[in-house]
């Protein structure tokens, strides 16, 4: 562990001796950026400069992500933090390689003929992927899993090989290991079969043990892969067209091979420094000791290519370090690098597989305590010193909720009975278990328990997503997020730091707390909640809330209760109390429902003349449809009746509620769609329409991979597979932007569903006041892992109760302001003076602007009460020719 | 930078202005009771002057400038009604009737104008009419009372 506790970002002394000097990067990977962004945070005033040089020609990305490529299928959703590349000391070069390095004349020279000086150099050239000497590797159609480049080419070829075969492509994965698994699942997802072939005994040889092995081989099965053990490839034979068709294992077996992925390892990109005359390991890379430098004094590696004591590591997380101890030396600072103990899990493949420590326990007099489970697929295996306190290795498979709680214990006293640990839900009994300051939490940015605790004690953090903007931790591979809420809440309590989760002045009861209390008192008013656990009138914290999970509750319990109605009128803010967005100076804006962005021509009419009668301003939103702005309080109903005549209903644009279903136009249209996502769409919005929530909700559908509804930054995000639907839930826009996470995969469109139904119910149920679900997804403890053993795993037996609740929601709906127009008393309300029902509000003004009008300033020379008036004025501007204004009917079209 | 924005004024529509008919005390009858939601308010034009009117939880009445003085909208009648507990020098508790803003979500003191929170902004007491209900009837006094001044014992 190195520097352990030491906050990451330590900044630097003024006068640092990198003053005036030029530092180049040769490699534009993980840790190239590092190397940038680092230095920028560490010195953000220092005058150097420095030129990141990459060959490839996007800008660095998440290369530890890259199987994330094929949900989105953009390179810049992986792309690493971009800002490092605004600041105007940093230069960024792609698609460029360099060829040669010049010591004496300290320059590099790339393919393109660049010559660029330096002062101080950083190799982070990476690694390559090997693969083991085969007949007929070259043929087309085999590749290896390294690159955006590499997926591209994977992704086109499986395609076009599906077409000519005219059926699912029989995909070949040369090595089991963590990257050949995930290799293979990414071909399933292109729609090919997928064989994965294993010189050794089992899949992850390098990381599990015989048994964790085994049951792995079970759960790879359940995904549909075939396993082949214990051969390897020995050549390929082409097809009739030359491509690769046939690959023979050296058991003499021959398979069906119409891509082939090589995934057999990396070897360190050591040219450079070899042909330069730098100190080279014996099994290669570029000899550094613990303070990065090479044998050449101005030069330094970091990463893949660095040879520390004769390893060359694969993983991001010393080559994180190393960078850092790179740009901590450059500017003059003492830290050194250490390797610490990492462990593996398995991404993006659909089953879980963990491990850390010596999973052979081949310490001496090691202990091994394991809880093999063949009909849940869950095998756990704690290896333990010879007396049995301490914690040296750990191997998880189908289950990996203890993953990320025990790899930091590692050489540490475990502090419970390991076989106790084990159990399923066998996790309490390590709540006692305080981690030891210097354990290193987030292992990819090198942040200790230590340091999470000074964020919370000193720093004043009181969330995840605090904890992660102070110290870094858990924001690259995201595993140790459970972690890190379970030490904020630990030091939040020991230091006596009460996060009050008091909704107001008016009840102590957090909005969750408050949810449970009310659906087990079964109050139905105000009045009744407050006296049953709050205290005086309420206030605009409380009321709204209140008036929120009374919605809810009424809808999902069957019973109506119509939140603009009587009964909670009084409670909520002007916009679900008149069911219309409050503008600026006071007017409204009305948008109604277009499921899916579905709009008839009819409708535009109605919608088109609706607007030109009250004047009101037209634009499209974000949401995928229309809204009119500028309507009065007493304009709303007779707006309302029209558009609900024409089939309109209420958006609810203005509620915390489902606001709308965004899609694409899915496989009906468009020639690459797989699945029906607007049809999807449409009985989603249908589905969930008028549901309260402690925040807005959003949804989107895409119809294939391409993902062009965005869905991954909605609360829920659909994306068709071939197979059915993928579900993504927690993502997010706005100020602080998230990728929504895998919940499940290949779902059919019940299955989809029931999974949405109880996601969305959860939620309501457990977040916090203006909590949007991607915070309270963030955390939740156990994250989207623990969230899916509730969703789908359903193991805390809710998910019936859950779906029950949201049928009988889908069953009581109606629309609200239909219901509105037909009752008189609330009518009546629609007014701006109750004593003048026909008085504008004389304090409002409108002035034109680009055909249209909007609320007047200070500024404005014309404003008109009236906004027909400034609407009028606006066309005549727009019309050179002055009057006739177009008109619907009859009238000169422009 | 201006504070208290104020949208230009227009020349009032009068056309559906009540007929005014000032009680001997010189309030005016706006509504009846009933026609006021219960903790909520309505928009009334007492005079040329646009007043929030609410109805608490004990049906008794307050009245207060319609104006935001924070966004220049008239939208104070449409803001959330709530009660906050303050103790008084000698220890009593009193509970006091609030509004929030419909707009930014300052709360102002319903009884003096007075300013609760000024959600980071400056502080604007709003103005306070006499308001009572006499009969079932609304009545509110035409002229405000001088801002952030406590009512007469």
């Amino acid at each position: 562990m190195s520097d352990p506790g030491s906050s990451p970002l330590t900044p630097v002394p003024a006068g640092a001796p990198l003053t005036g000097a030029h530092v180049v990067v040769v490699g534009g990977g993980m840790t190239g950026h590092r190397v940038a962004a680092r230095l920028r945070a560490q010195d953000p005033e220092g005058e150097w400069t420095l030129t990141v040089i990459g060959e490839e020609p996007e800008r660095p990305y998440d290369r530890v992500h890259l199987t994330n490529w094929f949900s989105g299928r953009d390179a810049e959703l992986l792309s690493l933090d971009t800002a490092v590349w605004d600041d105007p000391r940093i230069t960024l070069v792609t698609g460029d390689h360099v060829a040669t390095l010049d010591r004496p004349e300290h320059t590099v020279t790339t393919d393109s003929g660049r010559v660029i000086g330096y002062d101080r150099l950083v190799l982070a050239t990476g690694s390559w992927a090997w693969a083991p000497r085969a007949e007929g590797k070259e043929l087309p159609g085999i590749f290896s899993y390294r690159t955006v480049g590499d997926m591209e080419a994977l992704a086109t070829w499986t395609a076009g090989r599906a077409e000519q075969l005219g059926r699912a492509p029989r995909g070949v994965v040369v090595g089991g290991g963590v990257l050949g698994l995930e290799a293979a699942a990414a071909l399933q997802k292109l729609g090919a079969e997928a064989t994965v072939v294993e010189f050794a005994d089992r899949l992850m040889a390098v990381q599990l043990d015989q048994g964790g092995g085994e049951m792995l081989r079970l759960l790879a099965g359940d995904l549909g892969m075939s396993v082949r053990t214990g051969v390897g490839a020995s050549a390929f034979r082409p097809a009739e067209d030359g491509a690769v068709g046939v690959a023979e294992l050296s058991d003499g077996s021959e398979i069906d091979a119409d891509v082939v992925i090589f995934s057999t390892g990396i070897r360190p990109r050591d040219r450079l420094a070899r042909e330069a005359g730098l100190a080279i390991g014996e099994r290669g890379g570029v000899v550094v000791g613990e303070t990065c430098q090479t044998s050449d004094p101005d030069i330094w590696a970091v990463g893949e290519c660095a040879s520390y004591q004769g390893v060359c590591a694969g993983l991001i997380a010393p080559g994180n370090d190393m960078a850092d101890v790179v740009v901590d030396r450059l500017l003059g600072g003492e830290r050194t690098h250490h390797r610490g103990e990492d462990g593996t899990k398995l991404k993006s493949v659909g089953v879980d597989a963990a491990a850390f420590g010596d999973v052979n326990a081949v310490s001496p007099g090691a202990l091994e305590v394991s809880s093999v489970d063949p009909v849940h697929r869950r095998y756990i295996k704690l290896v333990m010193s010879d007396d049995a306190t301490t914690l040296l290795g750990g191997v998880f498979v189908g289950d990996i909720a203890l993953y990320s709680r025990l790899r930091p214990l590692v050489g540490r006293e475990l502090g419970a009975d390991p076989s106790a640990v084990i159990a399923p839900e066998g996790g309490a009994a390590l709540s006692d278990t305080a981690l030891p300051d210097d354990a290193v939490v987030c292992s990819c940015n090198n942040v200790s328990a230590g340091t999470i605790r000074e964020a919370v004690s000193e720093h004043e953090c009181r969330t995840v997503g605090e904890i992660k903007t102070c110290t870094s931790a858990g924001t690259v591979c995201g595993s140790c997020v459970p972690t890190l809420t379970s030490l904020l809440h630990q030091q939040l309590e020991e230091e006596g730091i009460a996060v009050s989760h008091a909704l107001c002045e008016h009840f102590e009861l957090s909005r969750a707390e408050l949810y449970q209390a009310i659906k087990e008192g079964g109050q139905t008013t105000f009045s009744e909640v407050v006296s049953a656990f709050g205290a005086g009138r309420g206030c605009a914290v409380c009321r709204p809330t209140v008036a929120s999970i009374l919605s809810t509750l009424g809808s999902t319990s069957g019973q109506l209760h119509s939140p603009v109605g009587e009964q909670l009128g009084s409670l909520q803010d002007t916009n679900d109390h008149v069911m219309a967005n409050i503008q600026r100076n006071g007017t409204y804006s009305v948008i109604p429902r277009m499921p899916a962005g579905e709009v008839t021509p009819e409708q535009l009419l109605v919608f088109a003349q609706v607007a030109k009668d009250f004047g009101l301003y037209v634009k499209l939103n974000g949401a995928q449809r229309i809204g009119m702005f500028g309507a009065r309080l007493d304009q709303l109903p007779e707006i309302w009746r029209r558009l609900v005549d024409a089939g309109f209903e209420s958006g609810h644009a203005y509620g915390k509620s489902l606001r709308m279903v965004k899609s694409c136009v899915g496989s009906t249209w468009c020639r690459f769609g797989v699945q029906d996502s607007t049809g999807m769409a449409v009985a989603l919005e249908k589905r969930y329409r008028g549901l309260r929530s402690p925040h807005k909700i959003k949804v989107g559908v895409s119809g294939c991979a391409r993902e062009c509804a965005e869905a991954r930054g909605k609360d829920v995000g659909v994306i068709a597979t071939n197979r059915g639907w993928n579900l993504y839930v927690g993502g997010n826009g706005g100020a602080q932007p998230a990728h929504a996470q895998l919940l499940v995969e290949d779902l059919d469109s019940d299955a989809l569903v029931k999974c949405i139904d109880r996601y969305l119910m959860l939620y309501i149920q457990e977040a916090d006041r203006l909590q949007r679900s991607a915070r309270w997804l963030e955390e939740r403890p156990g994250g989207i892992e623990e969230l899916r053993r509730v969703i789908v795993d359903d193991t805390l037996g809710i998910g019936e109760e859950l779906e029950a609740a949201m049928a009988r929601h889908v069953e009581t709906y109606v629309d609200e302001w239909a219901e509105v127009l037909e009752d008189p008393a609330r009518l009546g309300r629609f007014v701006t003076f109750i004593n003048a029902p026909e008085a504008p509000d004389p304090a409002l003004a409108f002035a034109p602007e680009r055909g249209q009008m909007r609320p007047a300033t200070e500024d404005d020379e014309i404003a008109e009460n009236d906004p027909r008036e400034a609407r009028r004025l606006a066309l005549a501007a727009v019309n050179p020719m002055g009057e006739p204004v177009p008109t619907m009917q009859g009238g000169q079209d422009r | 930078m201006s504070t208290s924005p104020t949208a230009p004024q227009s020349t009032p529509d009068t056309a559906g202005t009540p007929e005014e008919t000032p009680m001997s005390d010189g309030l005016i009858d706006v509504c009846s009771l009933e026609q006021l939601m219960p903790e909520r308010g309505a928009g009334a034009l007492v005079g040329e002057r646009p007043v929030a009117v609410f109805r608490l939880a004990d049906a008794s009445v307050r009245a207060v400038q319609q104006l935001d003085p924070y966004c220049g909208a008239n939208v104070i009648s449409r803001g959330i009604v709530g009660s906050h507990d303050v103790t008084d020098e000698d220890g009593t508790v009193r509970t006091i009737p609030t509004l929030t803003s419909p707009m930014y979500k300052q709360v102002w003191d319903l009884d003096t104008g007075a300013v609760l929170d000024a959600a980071g902004k400056e502080d604007f007491p709003l103005a306070v009419h006499e308001a009572e209900v006499r009969e079932g009837r609304v009545l509110v006094s035409p002229q405000p009372r001088a801002a952030g001044v406590p009512e007469p014992a």
